[in-house]
């Protein structure tokens, strides 16, 4: 059952901190891959914050005389063809995938988490019907998804967040029911109903916080591949509108004329979109082992 | 135990389970897990539950606190037919009956801590809150033999029989007046299960609740109960006095259950023979007297005729062709 017991996990591994720091420093040093993922996930969110600090032009600014300009000292990532400089979209890309990966993530499994436990717990026809409408959601892929409802929505940060949680919804709601599904059957839900708990409060109170673990689990691991699908989107041109700086739309508006002529303008976007789904896969990934042995594999 | 109405009366309780097959989901059989099952519980009293796995025990205590929907039949609590009783109409009934259950890992919530698992009953039917909820669940741990301190700590912390007091603190908390308990040792150490039974002896004594105790341990249940059922099938074949029961068993099945049990004596000689085969499968179960295959002493009548419970000496009932007081075979 989905019933971890985090102290006696760590105990039982031979951690003997039981302070906050101590056990960090313990989970730090079993899940090395975890640790560097957690640390790239950290420097994204700082760059992200601290995005205007960091950055050394305005991503916006057209400089007509310096087009094309390759990394020097003056402009560490070159220039584009408008003469905006790269480290400084980049820098400020990282808010866009930021508010787009953790928004849409959010909205995703806020929804995902409703369909699955009334889904799971009311069962019924509520469960016939969400799961035939999750199946028919699930038989396209989430990008030909977004596409499809950035394409009716048009483009704004917004849509694409809307755009891309839709898409997650079924997956978080699969992963919901069938949890609550086996946590409707333990003995402490039934305790529940013979004390004369109401329906919600059992939903709420014993089945919901019992699926928090996978819950995380599963968020931290569909937040790459949001990033990775806004990248995509705005590759495609349905994603972020002109000008703010995405990384998806800089690389589409580089890769087919200056790839030869201004390699940079392909790497380092490339390199940050690379970077912050390895570093949030890594991380997911330690974060499933910690919170969820049993799925190791 | 007494004259006066008791607190429980189960009368003809019956459910069946459908089973269901093929790509209509058509019912292709029926599982009779409770077969027709009557009886009484008195205030303050002790019934015993014995029988094999899967002869239907959990699923009479499960009915009887309406946590499965029985297929027919009247429970009787104090007198009103609860059976019929909507959810909402339910409700209050639900502070008289608690349950607590076998396995004592998966019955408290492991996200809660076990001051609030104890007290939720409390908020729940708005009987107090605040301090005044603190004062109370204190005071039901030190009840089953917790310290009032341990009330922030989460299941995980405890050992099984100290999970065991808090299930059995959260049963105690609404004041019920029947308790089920559904083989509420069985997960524990022998050690262990001493202290658990003696606790719920003591605490009976001092609250004068019921105790419908479900085991398939006979020397657990010869300890706390006042009157034993033996559960075959579905179907109860035999109810009487503890003492009555151990001492002059009717029903062939009680008697083969009593002479299973391990005598700590290799020189001991069984009693009565054991039998052969093993349960018949609740979907189909054999006509007449359900135990009429493995029966060493069935005649014609046990195969076509259903024996029904009847009165076999004083406080003793038995659902057996043979043993109307005549029949056991020397």
């Amino acid at each position: 059952m989905a019933t971890i017991n985090f102290d006696s996990e760590l105990r039982r591994a031979g951690a003997n901190a039981t302070g906050g720091w101590g056990r960090l420093a313990f989970l730090a040093q079993r899940h090395v891959l975890g640790t560097v993922g957690l640390i790239i996930m950290l420097l994204f969110v700082l760059t992200a914050i601290f995005a205007d600090l960091i950055s050394r032009y305005d991503p916006l600014t057209v400089d007509s005389a310096h087009r094309l300009a390759p990394p020097s000292m003056l402009h560490w990532f070159g220039t584009d063809s408008f003469g905006r400089d790269v480290w400084s979209r980049i820098i400020h890309g990282a808010r866009i995938s930021l508010a787009v990966g953790i928004g849409s993530t959010t909205l995703g499994a806020t929804l995902g988490v409703i369909v699955g436990l009334a889904s799971g717990y009311l069962s019924g026809w509520v469960d016939l019907v969400f799961q035939r409408v999750t199946d028919i959601l699930q038989s396209l892929p989430l990008l030909v998804l977004a596409l499809v409802m950035t394409a009716a929505l048009g483009p704004s940060l917004p849509n694409v967040i809307l755009a891309i949680a839709i898409p997650l919804i079924p997956t978080v709601a699969r992963v919901i029911r069938a949890n609550t599904l086996a946590l409707r059957e333990q003995p402490f839900v039934e305790a529940a109903k013979s004390i004369g708990m109401s329906e919600m409060r059992i939903a709420l109170r014993h089945v919901l916080p019992n699926t928090i673990a996978p819950l995380i689990v599963l968020a931290t691991a569909q937040l790459g591949s949001t990033i990775l699908t806004e990248a995509s989107l705005s590759f495609l041109g349905l994603g972020i509108p002109e000008p703010y700086p995405s990384w998806g739309r800089m690389l589409s508006e580089s890769a087919a004329e200056y790839v030869r002529t201004a390699p940079w303008l392909v790497i380092f976007p490339g390199i940050a979109i690379s970077l912050a789904v390895f570093g949030t896969n890594l991380f997911g990934d330690a974060l499933r082992d910690i919170l969820d042995p049993r799925q190791r594999g | 135990m007494t004259e006066q109405r008791p607190l429980l009366e189960v009368t003809d309780l019956v459910k069946h389970y459908a089973v269901r097959g093929g790509v209509l989901r058509r019912q292709v059989g029926t599982v009779h897990a409770v077969d027709g099952v009557s009886f009484a519980l008195g205030a303050g009293e002790t019934l015993g539950l014995v029988g094999e796995s899967g002869c239907g025990k959990s699923t009479v205590a499960r009915t009887v606190l309406r946590l499965v929907e029985p297929t027919s039949g009247a429970i009787k609590l104090d007198g009103e037919d609860i059976a019929p009783l909507s959810k909402t109409a339910l409700r209050p009934y639900r502070r008289s009956m608690q349950i607590v259950f076998q396995d004592p890992f998966a019955s408290l919530n492991p996200r809660m801590t076990a001051g609030d698992i104890v007290g939720e009953p409390l908020t729940v039917h708005g009987i107090a809150t605040g301090a005044k909820k603190q004062e109370r669940v204190a005071e039901l741990f030190q009840q089953v033999g917790l310290r009032p301190d341990q009330m922030k700590n989460f299941p995980h912390q405890f050992s099984g029989g100290q999970r065991q007091r808090i299930c059995i603190a959260r049963a105690l908390s609404l004041g019920p007046r029947l308790i089920v308990c559904d083989e509420p040792v069985s997960a524990l150490d022998v050690s262990i299960q001493a202290q658990v039974i003696n606790l719920l002896i003591d605490l009976q004594r001092k609250q004068n609740f019921s105790y419908l105790f479900i085991a398939h341990d006979l020397a657990v249940v010869a300890h706390i109960s006042h009157r034993v059922a033996v559960m075959y099938l579905g179907r109860i074949v035999e109810i009487a006095d503890k003492h009555e029961l151990f001492a002059n068993p009717r029903h062939p099945y009680t008697q083969a259950l009593l002479a299973s049990v391990p005598i700590a004596d290799p020189k001991a000689k069984r009693t009565a023979p054991l039998i052969d085969g093993d349960v018949p499968s609740p979907i189909n179960p054999p006509s007449g007297c359900a135990f009429h295959t493995r029966c060493p002493y069935a005649i014609d009548r046990c195969k076509t005729e259903r024996p029904m419970l009847q009165a076999a000496g004083t406080a003793h009932q038995v659902a057996c062709w043979l043993n109307d007081g005549t029949g056991r075979s020397e």
